[in-house]
């Protein structure tokens, strides 16, 4: 690699320069706003993290984690989500808070080797944990919620999709018992999206006919409520039943919120297997190629931390938001500028301090008589007063 | 009224087929737009749009999102691997990939593969357990074992007349190759009716034409 011009930066990081700060704020601060409203606390957790504790419990798969070395040798990585060093927290410093514990969070969190646009290296996430509550009510406040953060991140036409690992659990055990390796590799077929090559390995299955045409049918479990109907009909093993029970009763808290409208359910919709233990969604918008939110629950994560507590949540992709979303930031006020000489100066200052405690920007100028003043360009200015 | 749906068609070997597929399953694209030089194309009576890209292009735009669905070839997807969903296998453009050599082939210590697709040999051949440099080329892949420049290579076998003309033989095959419908994963969700109904229309065509 060549040496660096001055200018340049590590690959999958980004500058934002004021007016896109001033957009990034406003979204984050009516989206934090949003979940406060429905009494979720913020917190705050450092970018590093040990390797071992949160590194290794996070979601995110071991060569994307960004790891770095200590001064002792010891391999810590930057946040690669807030999920786990939540966690870590709650069954820590909040040991005693009693259940449910509801918090919110803006951060950037960082992913090794991504390296194209859509695929940065530091981004912004913000989002919520709910802890300590396993009920269906409390997947569908995510969900309900993720819902009140995107209208309220200026995003307008959206889709929740949602789905539960539960229930292809079920299904593929029910159908291939005991047969894991078969199960994994169908499973890695949905997780790759790769709906050709699970036609293809179920065609390859020695199982009856009707068994072969209930597994194809999955790709079709997309849709409103009707699906929880076709689906129950179709999961007779008891987790799969568990699992489409479960997501009705979600279906009929959002549809109690009047948000139904906005998600579809979809049973081939999975994410990491080995850490979300119930309900999955993701949030997609019309404006962008890439998802905007996603969540679900992990109710295995918590133990590992030492307190086993069932927990969900989700995170908006808030950058995203950011490149896809027209329009957020509120009309800039441009400040006042205020010019004097050295005589005006007592003057032209306590006009400036009176203008600020009223919550304008003001900007101060010397007026230098003898070179003649600097030519401030007007335009960057409402107005400008001038004290001698 | 549904949304228009942007369709990533590649340009060249795969198009014909894939539009006189389309117009099997019922979706009449005019026969003009197979002659046009214009690489946007609206097709408002289909409620469709159709972006002519290079082949190796196309999983790129439908990934971010340029275009809602897009057809391309295995080889492609293999070699790009990028994050679309892989929707329907279309069964037009049949080929395979293979490994080619000379006919007298021997392992050397240094060995060299020429190919258009690294990532797809490099991946090959290391779960092969076999060292090998993997150097890419761009086209006239065949040229390579013949002037020395690596003892190996890996290419798309269509008909193998190419591989005969030039003394070659296929020594192994890596994968099937057929021609797949892909789809954006926003606008899978987004669009997921109107997907899913060309999806139902064009598997008809494909049995029909089994």
């Amino acid at each position: 690699m060549s040496k660096p011009k001055g200018f340049e930066k590590p690959v999958g990081v980004r500058d934002y320069v004021p007016y896109a700060v001033d957009k990034l704020r406003a979204i984050e601060r009516n989206v934090l706003d949003c979940m406060s409203r429905w009494g979720y606390r913020q917190i705050m957790t450092p970018t590093l993290e040990f390797y071992e504790t949160v590194g290794v419990a996070s979601s995110t798969s071991d060569q994307k984690l960004f790891k770095l070395l200590n001064h002792r040798g010891t391999t810590l990585v930057l946040r690669s989500d807030m999920t786990a060093p939540i966690a870590r927290v709650v069954s820590s410093l909040l040991k005693e808070e009693p259940l449910p514990i509801r918090l919110s969070y803006h951060a950037n969190v960082f992913r090794a080797f991504e390296e194209e646009a859509g695929r940065e290296a530091e981004f912004f996430q913000t989002g919520v944990e709910l802890v300590g509550d396993d009920s269906p009510e409390a997947d569908a406040e995510v969900v309900a919620l993720a819902i009140a953060s995107l209208k309220a991140a200026g995003v307008t036409s959206f889709k929740i999709a949602m789905g539960h690992v539960g229930f292809l659990n079920g299904l593929f055990e029910e159908v291939l018992p005991g047969r894991g390796g078969d199960q994994q590799a169908l499973k890695k077929h949905l997780l790759d999206r790769d709906h050709v090559g699970f036609r293809k390995a179920i065609s390859e299955l020695s199982i009856s006919a009707g068994q072969r045409e209930e597994l194809e049918g999955i790709l079709r479990l997309r849709g409103d409520k009707e699906i929880c109907d076709q689906a129950s009909v179709l999961g007779r093993h008891p987790q799969a039943q568990a699992s489409i029970d479960h997501l009705c009763k979600v279906w009929e808290v959002l549809e109690a919120y009047g948000v139904s409208e906005h998600v579809l359910i979809d049973l081939t919709m999975i994410g990491d297997f080995s850490y979300y233990t119930g309900m999955t969604f993701e949030g997609y918008a019309s404006e962008l190629g890439f998802p905007v939110c996603s969540g679900g629950r992990y109710d295995n994560l918590l133990r590992q931390f030492g307190r086993d507590v069932p927990a969900t949540g989700f995170a908006l992709k808030t950058n995203r938001i950011l490149d896809g979303v027209k329009g957020m930031a509120q009309e800039e006020q441009l400040p006042v500028l205020i010019r004097y000489t050295a005589a005006g100066r007592k003057e032209g200052l306590a006009r400036a301090a009176v203008l600020r405690a009223q919550g304008r920007a003001v900007v101060t100028l010397l007026i230098e008589e003898e070179s003649g003043s600097r030519q401030e360009p007007e335009e960057r200015y409402e107005k400008i007063e001038t004290f001698h | 009224m549904a949304e228009t749906l942007k369709v990533a068609m590649p340009k060249g070997r795969i198009y014909k087929k894939a539009a006189n597929l389309f117009r099997a399953a019922g979706l009449p694209i005019p026969t003009e737009v197979d002659e046009t030089r214009k690489l946007v194309i609206e097709l408002p009576e289909l409620n469709m749009e159709f972006i002519l890209a290079k082949p190796v292009d196309v999983p790129t735009y439908v990934e971010y999102g340029a275009a809602d669905i897009g057809i391309v070839g295995k080889d492609v997807l293999m070699e790009e691997n990028r994050d679309v969903y892989e929707l329907l296998d279309l069964g037009i453009a049949k080929c395979r990939m293979s490994v080619i050599g000379l006919p007298n082939w021997q392992p050397g210590i240094q060995q060299r593969v020429a190919t258009k697709y690294p990532n797809v040999a490099s991946q090959y051949f290391r779960e092969q357990g076999q060292q090998v440099e993997v150097i890419k080329l761009n086209g006239s892949i065949e040229l390579a074992p013949l002037i020395g420049l690596a003892d190996r290579i890996v290419d798309m076998v269509e008909t193998g007349q190419t591989l005969k003309e030039n003394g070659l033989v296929e020594m192994n095959e890596i994968f099937e190759i057929t021609s797949r419908l892909i789809a954006n994963r926003v606008s899978y969700r987004m669009k997921n009716a109107q997907i899913q109904s060309l999806c139902d229309r064009l598997q008809q065509a494909i049995a029909a034409e089994a």
